[in-house]
Order: C-alpha cells, then sequence, then structure tokens
C-alpha cells in the first residue's frame, strides 16, 4: 500500500519452484512465493499442507530439493539458519526462543552488547538502549528483569524488538497471537503497521481469519504442498478462502458417500453426556455440549479453533478456568483423567503415537493398560481375563497383529488406532470423544473406524468427533457443532448437515442458517 | 517398519542379539577364560566368595532397574545404605528383627522424599536424587557422630558370614528371594505392568488414567528399601558401620548392571534376568582382573568401556527399528 507503483521493488524475499521431499513424501512441489518490502502477505493451508515446511525453508532451516531462493533479485542460499538472519530473515514463532532467565536488554543486544573502551559490556548503554527500543513498540519494562517473569505478549514483543533491530527486512510470523490478550494482539498489529510503514516485509502465518483480514493484503494459501492460490485477500471472500484451504469447491457439493458412514439415528433418551460453559483463557470460551446416547456429534471447526481443547476438558485432561462436565446427571471432578474415565468419558488423543500407544509394549498391554485393575485379583494380574478381553477384542475390531504378544509399534496406524479403540471399549464407556481417529491409516483401515463409529453408536455409545476432513463430520455426524476461535460459531442438524452448510458455518455465519451473527462483533 | 537392506538387515540382527544375549556371551566368555587360567577359580569357596560379594549391587540394581523403567534414575541408593549403616548400631540392642524393619522404614522414607519431588513437584529425577545421595549421607555422618563402631550382635553377622548347611550364605538367599520377588512384581502384577507403562510413555498413562504419581512415588520407596537391605548385609559382612564410606558410588555399579543387562535407560523395560547377569558380569571382570594381578583402576577403566559398549549397542538397536 505505502509502495508507490511508479517503481515496483524487487521481491525482498522470493522462493522459485521450491520442492522438498522428506522421506518420499513430497511436503513441497515446485512451490512459487515472493514478498516485497512493505508487504504483508498471509500463508495459509490446514495441517500438512506445507506452511511450516516453507517457512523453514525460507529460514534456512532445510534445504530445498530442488529450486532456490532469491533475494531483490539476486539467487541466494541459505545454508544454515544463521545464513538467513544475517540476510534480514527474521521469525517469531509462537513459543518465544528467546533466553528465559536472562533479562530483557541481554536477550535484545545477545551477541552484539555494547561495549566501553576495555571491551567489557557496558551495562548502563545497554539498557538505556533496549529501554528507548522497547519505547518505539510503546512498551515500558524494567529491562533488567528476567524476560520470563513479564507476560508471554511481552516477551514475543521483545522477541520482536530484538529481530526487527537486527536489520531485519523480513518478518515471519508463525501463529503470533495464539498466547496474547486482546490488548496485546492491538499493539501487535499497530506494530506491525509501523513496521511495514519501515518498509520491512510481514508474511503472516495464523488460523484466525479475522486477523488475516485484518493484517494482511495478499493471501498464498497452500494444499498438499501446492499453492493452490495467490491473489489479494479483498477480493476473496471467507467461505471461498476455506474451500481453497479444504480443496473443497463452494458449489453444491453432492453427497458423495465416500466415507463408510451410514445414516445413524439418534435416540429420543435424555443426554447421556452435558457440559456446560467450557472456558480456559486463550482456548475455548463458554462451550455447551451435550449428546444423547447413540448420537454421534461431529465438531468442526478450522484447526486452532479449539476442537481438541474442548475433548481434552471433557476428558478431564485439560484444565478448565470455568464450566461443569456431568454425565447421567452426575458432575465429573474436573481436570482428572481417572475421574472422567471412572464416569465413563474416554478418549481417544489426535497424536496416537505420542499420546496413545505405549510402543514398547505388546498389543495385549496396550488394549488392557487401562482396564489392568480390573483384570486384577488383588493387584496379581490375571494373565486368562486379560486374553479373554484382549481375544474379543482383537476378533470384533479385526485386529491384524501376529498375536497378542507382538509389539504394537509394528502394527500399520489403523490397526494402532483399533487397539486404542479397543483399550477404550474395555472400560465400557458411556462417551466416546474421538479426535482425529482416521487421520494417518490407509483407506481400508479407515473404512473399518468409520464403520465402527457407527456400530457403536447403535449399541448406545454416546460420540462426540473431531476431523479435519470434512466429509467425515458431516457424513459420520447426525449433528455438527461448529467452533471458531474457541466459541461454539453455529450448530447444524437435520438436512443442513452438508457440506455447503458447514463450509459456510466454517467462514463465519454468513449462508448458515440459524447461525450467530455475533462472531464478526468480537 | 522401514525397508532395510539385506546387509542392514543381517547387521540389526546381530545387534538384536547381543543386546539380548551380549551378557551371557561375555559371561560365557569371562568364565571359560577363568577356568583356562585362574586358579584356584573353580573352587567352591572362590566361586562363593563371588557370589557373596556381589550380593549388595545385585539388591541395589534390582531397585534400580525399577527406577529406571520409569525413565527415572536413583543416585541416593548408596546414601540409604550409609543411613542404614548408621541407625544399625543404636537400635540393635532392641535385636535383628526390630533393627531390620526400624533401617528399612528409615530407607523407605528417603525413598518417599525422593519420590514425591520427582511424582509429584516434578524435579528431574537425577536431580531429586543426587540432592538426596549428598543429603542422605550427610544425615547417616550425624547419626554416627562420624564414628566407625564395630558391630558384633551374632545374629546379623550371621547374615553376612555364615551359610545355611555351609553351602548357601544367607545373603544369597535373601538376594535370590528378592530377584524371584522383584520378577513377580514386574510381569504378574498390576503395579509392575503400569510401572513399565509410565516409562513406555508417560503422556499415554496418564491420558488412559492410571494413577502415574502414586506408581512413581512407590517406586522410589521401593528402590530404597532394597539399598536398606543392601546396607544391612554389606554392615553385617563388615561386621562394622561406616556409613562414610559403605555403598560409595555403588549408584554407578548398579546402574551399570542394569544397563549391560538390557534395561534401557529411556524406560519402559525392565529385565530382571538381566539385571542378575549384569552384576555377575561386573563381579566376574573385577574378580578376573584381580586374580590376575591387574590394579583396580583398570578394572574400573573396563567398567567404563563394558557401559559404552552396552549402550551404543542399544543405541543401535533403537536405530535399526
Amino acid at each position: 500500500m505505502s509502495q508507490s507503483r511508479l517503481d515496483v521493488p524487487l521481491p525482498v524475499l522470493e522462493a522459485r519452484e521450491v520442492t522438498k521431499k522428506f522421506a518420499g513424501v513430497t511436503a513441497l512441489n515446485s512451490v512459487d512465493f515472493a514478498i516485497r518490502p512493505g508487504e504483508s502477505v498471509a500463508l495459509m493451508g490446514e495441517n500438512g499442507a506445507g506452511k511450516s515446511t516453507l517457512i523453514k525453508v525460507l529460514t534456512g532451516v532445510y534445504q530445498p530439493d530442488a529450486g532456490r531462493l532469491a533475494q531483490d533479485g539476486e539467487a541466494v542460499t541459505f545454508a544454515r539458519p544463521m545464513d538467513a538472519q544475517r540476510a534480514g530473515v527474521s521469525t517469531i514463532y509462537q513459543e518465544v526462543n528467546l533466553i528465559p532467565l536472562m533479562s530483557v536488554a541481554q536477550n535484545i543486544f545477545l551477541g552484539r552488547e555494547p561495549t566501553n573502551r576495555i571491551g567489557l559490556i557496558d551495562y548502563k548503554r545497554m539498557y538505556a538502549d533496549a529501554r528507548t527500543l522497547l519505547a518505539n513498540y510503546g512498551i515500558t519494562v524494567d529491562v533488567r528483569r528476567p524476560l520470563r517473569s513479564l507476560a508471554l505478549g511481552i516477551q514475543q514483543m521483545v522477541a520482536l524488538a530484538r529481530a526487527v533491530s537486527i536489520n531485519a527486512r523480513v518478518v515471519i510470523m508463525d501463529e503470533p497471537t495464539s498466547s496474547l490478550e486482546v490488548r496485546e494482539v492491538e499493539t501487535l498489529f499497530s506494530v506491525i503497521a509501523m513496521l511495514r510503514e519501515q518498509g520491512i516485509a510481514i508474511v503472516y502465518v495464523s488460523h484466525r481469519m479475522d486477523e488475516i483480514y485484518r493484517v494482511c493484503e495478499r493471501v498464498v494459501v497452500l494444499r498438499d504442498g501446492r499453492v493452490v492460490h495467490v491473489g489479494a485477500l479483498s477480493e476473496l471472500p471467507r467461505v471461498d478462502l476455506i474451500a481453497l484451504m479444504l480443496g473443497r469447491s463452494t458449489e453444491k457439493i453432492e453427497r458423495t458417500g465416500v466415507t463408510a458412514f451410514t445414516e445413524t439415528s439418534a435416540s429420543d433418551a435424555p443426554a447421556v453426556l452435558v457440559a456446560r460453559d467450557l472456558t480456559r483463557r486463550h482456548q475455548i470460551d463458554g462451550i455447551d455440549v451435550s449428546i444423547r446416547p447413540g448420537e454421534v456429534v461431529g465438531l468442526g471447526g478450522l484447526l486452532g479453533s479449539g476442537r481438541s481443547e474442548t475433548l481434552k476438558g471433557l476428558a478431564g485432561v485439560m484444565q478448565l478456568d470455568r464450566g461443569q462436565v456431568s454425565v447421567d446427571g452426575k458432575v465429573v471432578r474436573a481436570g482428572s483423567v481417572p475421574a472422567a474415565i471412572r464416569a465413563g468419558i474416554v478418549m481417544l488423543p489426535e497424536d496416537r503415537k505420542a499420546e496413545g500407544i505405549v510402543p514398547n509394549l505388546s498389543v495385549r498391554d496396550n488394549i488392557v493398560l487401562a482396564a489392568l485393575p480390573r483384570l486384577s485379583n488383588k493387584g496379581i494380574s490375571s494373565r486368562a481375563k486379560q486374553d479373554a478381553v484382549v481375544d474379543v477384542f482383537m476378533r470384533r475390531l479385526h485386529i491384524k497383529a501376529s498375536g497378542p504378544d507382538q509389539p504394537v509399534s509394528e502394527l500399520s496406524g489403523g490397526n494402532q488406532q483399533k487397539v486404542m479403540i479397543a483399550r477404550w471399549l474395555a472400560m465400557s464407556p458411556k462417551v466416546l470423544l474421538l479426535d482425529e481417529p482416521t487421520r494417518g491409516i490407509d483407506v481400508g483401515a479407515k473404512a473399518e473406524v468409520q464403520a465402527l463409529i457407527d456400530e457403536l453408536a447403535a449399541e448406545g455409545l454416546a460420540i462426540l468427533l473431531v476431523s479435519s476432513e470434512i466429509e467425515e463430520v458431516v457424513e459420520g455426524s447426525s449433528r455438527v457443532i461448529v467452533l471458531r476461535d474457541g466459541a461454539i460459531g453455529a450448530e447444524l442438524s437435520g438436512p443442513d448437515v452438508d457440506e455447503e452448510h458447514l463450509l459456510a458455518a466454517l467462514a463465519g455465519g454468513a449462508g448458515a442458517d440459524g447461525a450467530p451473527e455475533s462472531e464478526d462483533a468480537r | 517398519m522401514s525397508e532395510v537392506t539385506v546387509r542392514g538387515v543381517s547387521r540389526a540382527t546381530i545387534l538384536v542379539f547381543f543386546q539380548r544375549y551380549g551378557v551371557y556371551v561375555a559371561i560365557a566368555i569371562l568364565l571359560l577364560f577363568n577356568i583356562a587360567f585362574t586358579q584356584n577359580f573353580v573352587q567352591f569357596d572362590n566361586l562363593r566368595t563371588q557370589l557373596v560379594q556381589v550380593v549388595p549391587v545385585l539388591i541395589i540394581a534390582l531397585g534400580m532397574a525399577l527406577v529406571i523403567g520409569t525413565e527415572g534414575i536413583d543416585l541416593s541408593v548408596g546414601a540409604v545404605m550409609a543411613l542404614a549403616a548408621a541407625i544399625i548400631p543404636l537400635y540393635i540392642g532392641y535385636g535383628l528383627g526390630p533393627v531390620v524393619v526400624i533401617v528399612i522404614v528409615g530407607g523407605v522414607a528417603i525413598g518417599a522424599l525422593n519420590g514425591t519431588m520427582v511424582a509429584i513437584i516434578g524435579v528431574q529425577p537425577i536431580v531429586a536424587t543426587l540432592s538426596l545421595m549428598v543429603a542422605g549421607r550427610g544425615i547417616a555422618l550425624l547419626i554416627a557422630n562420624e564414628q566407625l563402631k564395630s558391630v558384633v550382635d551374632p545374629s546379623l553377622l550371621a547374615v553376612g558370614r555364615d551359610s545355611i548347611g555351609g553351602v548357601l550364605p544367607y545373603s544369597v538367599l535373601i538376594a535370590v528371594m528378592l530377584v524371584v520377588g522383584v520378577a513377580l512384581l514386574v510381569n504378574r502384577t498390576t503395579f509392575g505392568k503400569q510401572l513399565i507403562a509410565i516409562g513406555g510413555s508417560r503422556r499415554a498413562a496418564e491420558l488412559s488414567g492410571l494413577p502415574v504419581k502414586r506408581i512413581l512415588l512407590f517406586t522410589y520407596m521401593i528402590s530404597a528399601g532394597l539399598a536398606s537391605v543392601a546396607g544391612i548385609i554389606g554392615t553385617a559382612r563388615l561386621g562394622a558401620s561406616v556409613p562414610s564410606t559403605l555403598g560409595n558410588l555403588i549408584e554407578l555399579s548398579a546402574i551399570t548392571a542394569v544397563v549391560i543387562g538390557g534395561t534401557p535407560l529411556s524406560g519402559g523395560q525392565v529385565k530382571v534376568g538381566g539385571v542378575v547377569a549384569g552384576a555377575l558380569l561386573l563381579q566376574l571382570i573385577s574378580a578376573t582382573l584381580i586374580s590376575h594381578n591387574v590394579p583396580d583402576a583398570y578394572s574400573q577403566i573396563t567398567q567404563a568401556i563394558i557401559i559404552l559398549l552396552a549402550v551404543y549397542i542399544q543405541r543401535g538397536r533403537a536405530v535399526a527399528r
């Protein structure tokens, strides 16, 4: 905006036909990306689209397998992150990557401290310079305090000040507002405006649509490692942007039946799970959920909208600031996994490898992990009782393993997921929370897991389903709660549960019947 | 599983073999060497002495293996032995039974402190147990008034020196019973299974509703309890309470025994048979070197090389997977 049209400057950072592969998987496929001085570009895409790989290529963390980088029209190579920094490319991560125990001033001047005549650090000057520098960002703090004693927002601003004071020409911001207060976000935005006036280019990565439209002029959308759209944000309605990210067309989409779900019919029984006002600062805000036995409720929302956090709050994995969960009318003690499990709420975690399976244990030990105390006599584990349970579930869920003694790490992703489901079914739960149950598993296993979800619902389980795949949510659920920015944005039921309505609801209300319009007021 | 070349497979297979059986192969080689070249090695008295000498390290290593199985470490075991040594002369007048109970209660209290720091406060195991490794011996020296006291109670001395029917030393019998007990605990109880699951993936264990904190607490208490028993046996064998040196650096020998026995420091596995073999191997190495008049310093260097080798083999296996 501030650039004159007469002499369009050369891009301050450019990627040309960059390709990056990991063990045969193409993370970036001939990607072009360019940003000019003073410009702000949003980099958008769902999980696995290639955003973070592109950022890492631009900052010298990864080397491209093909293609190259250029600055001011001339080819450059960033062999190490240090090279990128020297060339003026800085990154601000959501987690501040400074040294928490050092003072604010030391962090800002780390490695280039002002010195006096005999080469010792001139603290007086360093503190004064730091104060002046931070004042430009509207921050007045005691620069001698250790960094970690400050609020996260301020820490981030210190990181930004450090980056800019080291000749930054491009600042890449990865989810910079995820842990900021509203007021701090405003400060950040005014700082961004100031930086742009100085001719510094901003690459902005965020899942928050409101911010993208406020901060950025242009958008680059990645999907499956390719650039699928480049253009001005002012000409791209939100619903189209989301459709681009998810790879959907916004025209009327027929029910394709690509998943193994069949039509489910929920009973009229009273809700088994009732959650009220689930709230945790910065993550979820006043979420109400109720599910009847036999009902599959989808929890829709883009990445970062609070889907996983809602499940974690329900399962007692995450502490809540406010809110109450009850099962069959009885209140469940908050923030305790054992209490939630005793009440009948179990959760299949999103990250199966890190949070689900215990890789060095056998299939048997993994299945009985939660149910061990039930399958024991006074603390002595009973092999007979275990084998009975393991046998039933291995057969019922068609777990393909050489036997119950095979290490679970040798199983395919789909079979590991079934082992996880078996672990929870062995606890005879009432409410099943599924976080991305079919992610990273092959097509056949996916269909089996989807059919199993139906089957379990038909047996009277209440199921809450989170999935990034829009057709899985639409076809699997009889009702969909749509989250936006940590709050319920819309609820779809009956004939409204289709891709068109869901896309509209994800985008922020327009077009979704009955969706509250209050979202834009935030 | 990714594709592996034929050469890779054979390499992985060799690594897995040594990871599982390397310690037994080493024992066999050393036994054969000693039978061939060491005078009086195959004599009954010598073999019995070797077994008696290995008992304290073995008992400590059993507890250490449990702690390592949870992805922890317990450096305070030597200090707990010293504490046992310091307490014994104070209460030996009440007889062997009461003194054993008092010593174990005292040791388990130290373990409870370790466990509280690790499980509830969230201090790193190495830091928590290091603090009690230092403080524990200090407490022991305070109790003993920094004095060396001889212990003359005949029943206590018998634990250290006598054998059933002149064949099976009491201390060895105790160690065998503890080995069996720990093996049952690991393989046949809910506690043992949960302990291993925590070491394998603490996050998964927490999300599965396991009482992670309680299990960690108990594990450190068991380790300290076993160290107390080792302290009693060590004191009985010396016939003296020597809190300043008893159990000095034994934590390192115990960790070595556990690691060369195939229990990985990364947790999630406890190999009780391997612990026994590891302790025996360490004993055999030092006995072999001593009987061939190699200075003790070389024995220590050899131990270091064996640790590196064992850790290398384990790492190799992790890579091969």
